[in-house]
């Protein structure tokens, strides 16, 4: 067979949890990475503000304390043995990092500085503590950058420019990858005895993101079109502070160092509706209360959005007022200097993007789309499981955003996202070389590639008139505003009723590029294809839940519904429809309470 | 505004040589030249194609020759630039299709410098100590998103694609610098070498080309130096 290449382990993406899982499972396995684009281009890479791990290096923290918050952040859905493994095993994952090299910013004394964060809490004062593990505001990238130049180190192999458009199953068990050589055209086919898929989120939904354009759900709709369930998939993340119009991510950082979120009104409006840790709440909390600011008329000028404002007096004057120390014990005062340095990133971001200095004016920012708590459902060694009772799909594995553990819930926590790529990335690819050092290869079907092609010669032969690029618009148009951070029956049903034409007229785009070569046109469209069932599978799970939790927010349900709801959802596509059923949650030492920031 | 953007165009499975397109655009001023850039592949012709992913200058993808100088198409507005913008591929690298270059001679001069940590010590529980100022020392060259920006706009890796490049040797100075790692002797070897620093003329091209505002002609002069002295303070 001609463009078939063999290893043990074939891992897709190239992101944090990609490369992790290749560095640890070609320690003991052959291992390939395919990655639709270079490596250093991934995802992880604009991550800003920290990896979360209780190091306590700056004052006391626990993993303990870091597990509670996740668990209420999570708005009581996340399976509370994964978080508790995750937030016990961050701290020597994040000193791991460190010696391979990572740069970390720098406490006086050497060690890792550390920030504050939303949600992350000192458990007995309730008070902000700073947890967050930081590179100034490029720790992901800092993060990308390190296991990349591992892998170089370790001889992995990486096959770059290839991206992944189906999963192989042979009887019961995953058994390779189809995928498309962008600069030939052609297929290949990876047969493996262990296939990770850390493919990353689906951003791309919605209209406001902070997502790249390559964040399209590949894994996530293949393993849908597989027969494979989605779990949780009604809960995304909007991150409160997106710049205006762009959705460009600005750190939660900034509020971390001391930024305030203000109204029309130059209110610091917050207080009201998290009195305790204010800004630095959980993402769905504050996103909230921005949208109830802005629809009471209170964006600034009456407009859909408000100020993100760091500015050293304002920064000073809230601080005092808070009683916010400096570890030493003295007033946390900063000056422009201190948050250019820690901040150069953002700031360089408000320049070019908004014309704004955020050191002498406030940023204007509204909520953006930002993180899948939902994907394929794993447990916590990335073994993707395909039922209520957890039974194992052999040979497949998931780790990072594409992975629904689930440590996230109903809400993630701000920095537990680059926590969970290192984490279960690391134990995916032990896991996956364990299982392929135990296993023996599947025989592959006759012609492995017949579904991909099914699926692009559809694309080739359009006829049509509509382009991808105006469905791609209308899709993301609808999705922001009827399955955003406020959704209402009504709304949804609308939304679900305009995706389903918009599924239909996707079948029927103009004639795209009959090229081989970089063939992005095609690629595009079967993205979209992906980006279109996913909203799908989105829109109906959060339709079913007629409660309110975490980062799905209903209008006409807006309490927590912990007798009926207190479970994950899992979706299916079966003959075109979406089935749902549910799984419990695990729940070990923290029953569900009253969340309260 | 209505703008014209004039785009370099060459699809090898029809074209014998290149040529360019002008295509008229609605677009806002604070559109990036991504955002026309998608709006003309999206509207006018699918078969325009080009690399971007971030769409905000982190992921180093859309690296182009914008009006003349090497950009991030996502980090150039319109309102930045002439109403006539003219969009070709970096130079330096084969181009394959389109803004499509080959990326591979880029990467392999990365990989020759030895691009990772080195030190073989056993790594106390924790985290290894350094001090602010020891990072503050190669924090710069930490940025570098390997865009190819700079090492494709510099005179002497056009004319030999061997040179290692200013992106490489930001990354060797990213490490030779970096309290914590032991292979900079191994390192400025290589940077002494035929197509290592030696081929720096000292132009500049490459820090202003930067978009993560790198020092870069100040890391080469920093290697520079190093070699020269055998010192790295």
């Amino acid at each position: 067979m001609e463009n078939y290449h063999q290893f043990d382990v074939i891992v897709v993406g190239a992101g944090g949890s990609g490369l992790m899982a290749a560095l640890y499972a070609s320690r003991t396995a052959s291992t390939a990475v395919l990655s639709k684009l270079y490596p250093t281009r991934s995802h992880t890479g604009t991550a800003q503000g920290g990896v979360g791990a209780a190091l306590g290096n700056v004052e006391e923290d626990h993993p303990e304390w870091h597990t509670f918050d996740t668990v209420k952040g999570s708005d009581y859905l996340g399976d509370q043995d994964a978080i508790e493994f995750m937030c016990s095993e961050a701290v020597q994952a994040v000193y791991e990092l460190e010696h391979m090299g990572l740069p970390f910013s720098r406490t006086a004394d050497g060690r890792i500085a550390q920030r504050p964060f939303g949600g992350h809490t000192n458990n007995v004062t309730g008070k902000p503590v700073s947890r967050a593990c930081y590179a100034a505001d490029r720790t992901g990238h800092m993060i990308l950058q390190t296991l990349y130049q591992q892998c170089i180190k370790n001889h992995v192999n990486f096959f770059d420019e290839f991206q992944v458009l189906d999963l192989l199953i042979v009887d019961g068990a995953a058994a390779g990858v189809v995928a498309v050589e962008l600069r030939t055209g052609e297929l290949h086919v990876f047969h493996a005895k262990s296939v990770i898929f850390a493919t990353g989120g689906h951003g791309r939904i919605w209209e406001i993101t902070s997502n790249a354009y390559s964040y399209t759900g590949d894994g996530t709709a293949i393993a849908l079109r597989r027969g494979l369930p989605l779990e949780d998939m009604e809960f995304y993340q909007f991150h409160p502070t997106g710049i205006y119009r762009m959705g460009i991510l600005i750190t939660e950082g900034v509020r971390g160092e001391g930024g305030i979120l203000t109204n029309d009104k130059g209110e610091r409006f917050m207080v009201r509706y998290a009195p305790k840790v204010k800004d630095l709440a959980s993402r769905d909390v504050v996103s909230r209360a921005m949208y109830l600011e802005m629809r009471e008329g209170r964006g600034i000028g009456g407009k859909r959005y408000l100020y993100l404002d760091m500015r050293p007096e304002v920064v000073n004057k809230y601080a005092a007022e808070d009683g916010r120390k400096r570890p030493d014990g003295t007033p946390y005062v900063v000056t422009g200097e201190e948050l250019l340095a820690k901040l150069p990133d953002i700031v360089d971001f408000a320049r070019t993007y908004l014309g704004v200095d955020p050191v002498s004016q406030p940023m204007p920012i509204q909520p953006t789309a930002h993180y899948a708590m939902g994907g394929i459902p794993t447990n916590k060694f990335g073994e993707v499981v395909i039922d209520e009772n957890n039974t194992v799909l052999p040979g497949m594995f998931a780790a990072g955003e594409v992975a629904c553990v689930s440590i996230h819930g109903a809400n993630r926590l701000g920095t537990n996202s680059l926590l969970d790529l290192i984490v279960f990335g690391k134990h995916a690819g032990l896991t996956a070389a364990e299982f392929a050092n135990q296993a023996s290869f599947q025989v592959l079907p006759a012609d492995p590639t017949d579904f991909t092609r099914q699926q692009l010669d559809a694309i080739f032969n359009s006829q049509g008139t509509d382009t991808a690029y105006e469905i791609g618009k209308q899709m993301k148009s609808i999705m922001f505003e009827q399955v955003g951070v406020f959704r209402t029956e009504e709304g949804m049903k609308e939304a679900l009723a305009k995706v389903r034409e918009l599924e239909e007229r996707v079948k029927n785009v103009r004639p795209p590029d009959h090229g081989r070569i970089f063939n992005t046109e095609v690629l595009t469209t079967w993205e979209l294809m992906n980006l279109l069932a996913l909203a799908e599978v989105t829109t109906v799970c959060a339709l079913a839940r007629t409660e309110s939790r975490g980062g799905h927010a209903r209008e006409d349900y807006p309490k927590r519904d912990d007798i009926n709801w207190l479970k994950h959802s899992l979706a299916w596509v079966e003959g075109g429809q979406v089935r749902l059923s549910y799984k419990p949650v695990t729940i070990t030492k923290w029953q569900p309470k009253e969340r309260v920031y | 505004m209505q703008i014209k953007i004039k785009i370099f165009r060459y699809n090898p499975e029809k074209d014998k040589k290149p040529h360019y397109e002008t295509y008229k655009v609605e677009a806002e001023p604070t559109d990036r030249v991504l955002d026309v850039l998608e709006k003309v592949k999206g509207e006018f012709d699918g078969t325009l194609s080009f690399r971007r992913s971030c769409a905000h200058g982190v992921c180093g993808s859309d690296a182009m020759r914008i009006n003349g100088r090497n950009r991030l198409a996502c980090k150039a507005l319109v309102k930045d630039l002439p109403r006539k913008i003219v969009v070709e591929p970096i130079l330096g690298l084969r181009v394959i299709k389109d803004l499509f270059v080959d990326m591979e001679p880029f990467f392999e001069n990365y990989r020759n410098v030895i691009p990772y940590l080195v030190n073989d010590e056993l790594p106390p529980k924790k985290e290894r100590l350094q001090s602010p100022e020891e990072q503050e020392r190669f924090d710069d060259t930490t940025k570098c998103i390997l865009c190819a920006c700079c090492t494709t706009s510099c005179p002497s890796f056009w004319a030999n694609e061997k040179y290692l490049g200013p992106a490489a040797i930001v990354t060797a100075h990213r490490f030779i610098f970096d309290s914590r790692d032991r292979a900079a002797a191994e390192r400025l070897k290589i940077l002494n070498e035929q197509f290592g620093v030696v081929r720096c003329h000292t132009i500049f091209n490459c820090t202003i080309a930067c978009p993560r505002d790198i020092q870069v002609t100040r890391a080469i002069g920093e290697v520079k130096k190093a070699i020269a002295t055998g010192k790295l303070d």
